[in-house]
């Protein structure tokens, strides 16, 4: 049989009807070496305190749901295990930088509401062809350019990550910025001119200064300070007017 | 939203980033360490007549300007910026102090540069 | 989603809760020492351009103990700068390909740290020998 240890599990808690502001609880719970952190939060609702509220879907870090601050630093909590903060305690508390609505649940409006609308995250084709046209090509050279770049689950670990999103919300942000220049560097996509409000304001990459956490802390490699820092690059290029000059568009 | 006019700024620190890590530990470590105490460099590498026939050189010259004006800029780029990470709030005046004053070293530095003669 | 009463944490001293932002307030720290040897090399010019005693005076407080400890700290923390400059500049750099495969991060890195060694041979090369 496997062997059973306990481990302490010290949880954020905070009721908006009941409490000014967040404390911690502890709890005491069993695990063996492959219980997940989402699943140590499990057995505490299960069995323990039935009133944690927390966020987690598809335990298999694909669906970007379960996202905490473990032990100071932004994990998915079914991607991170108990056996590796034994015999330390595990400290859970919601994401940094948002706002918590009760427990380790955060308000995640401002992402989805606000800053992944407002870089335009579809292909803004070059015209608009009838489907008698036919299927877009792309060559896997052209896929490469943004493939990195399309495998973010919008989990906002990056978010959480990042200080500069914590010190001004107004920033666009990681993730963003990150799909911002998935579909620039798309060769079906001619967008540029519709992202460029955002890419070239304070907002943009220029609330950026490169501490590149966000990209340490990313489950799913997508590099967002590298998709941020190039387009500076772009950026600077468009403000001088030497943009086009230097960088002809692939695709159709 | 506003277009910033950070790319002027930031090309200027990054011509200043590139510059200070290619070669001002070497610098630092030259002037301010071993040229002082004379170890592993003759104190006579530094001495007026050398360093003079160096500044009036316009490749002496444009190395000293290139080195002191980007140095600053850099410097005031992050220093700037740094302010806001640890939470004071540096406005138009910051802005102007630290760029102004890099701006000014320059100024000054191309000055001494042309009364020191070629 | 419904106006809840939410809470906001607060950013004081948030640097100071990982390592990773520590080493992050270091490299940006290091600009303040830049600056000042900056500034001394400014003076140098011009005790330079008031004659052989201005200069020499210039020099003589280089050797004071108090300028010695400022250039050693000067020189780590710059160390620093040029060693987090270098690892960080591919971020910048544009997806670059040799023979179909994307150019390692530690490979432009690399090249960069290279150019620091270089360039401090050559200058010290320079200083001591020309």
């Amino acid at each position: 049989m496997t062997d059973t240890q306990t481990i302490e599990i010290e949880v954020l808690r905070y009721d908006p009807e009941k409490d000014s502001e967040p404390h911690f609880q502890t709890f005491k719970v069993p695990f063996t070496h492959d219980t997940s952190v989402l699943q140590g939060l499990q057995y505490i609702k299960d069995y323990l305190d039935g009133s944690l509220t927390f966020r987690w879907s598809c335990r298999m870090a694909i669906c970007g749901s379960c996202g905490k601050m473990v032990n100071g630093k932004p994990e998915l909590s079914c991607h991170t295990f108990l056996r590796d903060y034994y015999p330390g305690k595990v400290r859970i508390e919601p994401l940094n930088h948002f706002p918590v609505v009760r427990d380790l649940v955060i308000d995640q409006t401002d992402f989805f509401e606000k800053k992944l609308p407002s870089i335009k995250p579809y292909v803004v084709p070059k015209e608009t062809k009838p489907l008698s046209a036919g299927t877009y090509v792309q060559s896997p050279e052209q896929f490469q350019q943004y493939y990195k770049y399309s495998q973010c689950i919008n989990c906002l670990l990056c978010y959480a990550a990042c200080p500069q999103y914590g010190l001004k919300t107004e920033f666009t942000g990681p993730a963003a910025l990150a799909l911002l220049h998935r579909y620039n560097a798309d060769s079906r996509d001619r967008g540029w001119d519709e992202r460029s409000e955002v890419l070239n304001a304070e907002e943009g990459v220029w609330g950026c200064t490169l501490v590149g956490y966000c990209s340490e802390v990313c489950p799913k490699d997508v590099d967002p300070a590298r998709a941020i820092n190039q387009n500076k690059v772009n950026s600077t290029m468009d403000y001088f007017g030497v943009r086009k000059l230097l960088m002809p568009k692939g695709g159709d | 939203m506003k277009r910033s006019h950070e790319p002027i700024f930031w090309s200027l620190f990054g011509a200043g980033g590139v510059l200070s890590a290619l070669i001002a530990p070497i610098l630092i470590l030259i002037t301010g360490i071993i040229a002082p105490i004379g170890v592993w460099m003759p104190p006579q590498a530094l001495e007026y007549a050398r360093v003079l026939a160096f500044a009036q050189h316009w490749l002496g010259k444009a190395l000293i300007l290139a080195v002191i004006s980007l140095f600053l800029f850099h410097a005031a780029h992050r220093i700037y910026h740094g302010l806001h990470d640890v939470g004071v709030h540096a406005g138009t005046g910051t802005m102007v102090a630290a760029y102004g004053g890099a701006l000014l070293a320059t100024l000054a530095a191309a000055w001494l540069l042309i009364t020191i003669g070629f | 989603m419904a106006r809840v009463k939410t809470y906001v944490r607060p950013m004081q001293g948030w640097w100071r809760k990982n390592p990773f932002f520590v080493r992050y307030m270091i490299r940006e720290a290091s600009s303040v020492f830049l600056a000042i040897y900056a500034v001394i090399l400014l003076v140098g010019l011009l005790r330079l351009s008031q004659g052989e005693a201005a200069y020499d005076a210039w020099r003589d407080a280089l050797t004071s103990p108090v300028s010695i400890l400022f250039h050693w700290l000067a020189l780590l923390t710059v160390g620093y700068h040029a060693y987090t400059w270098w690892m960080v500049s591919p971020k910048t750099a544009p997806d670059l390909y040799i023979a179909g495969r994307p150019i390692p991060e530690l490979l432009i890195a690399g090249g960069g740290l290279l150019g620091t060694i270089g360039a401090s041979i050559l200058v010290y090369a320079i200083v001591r020998w020309m």
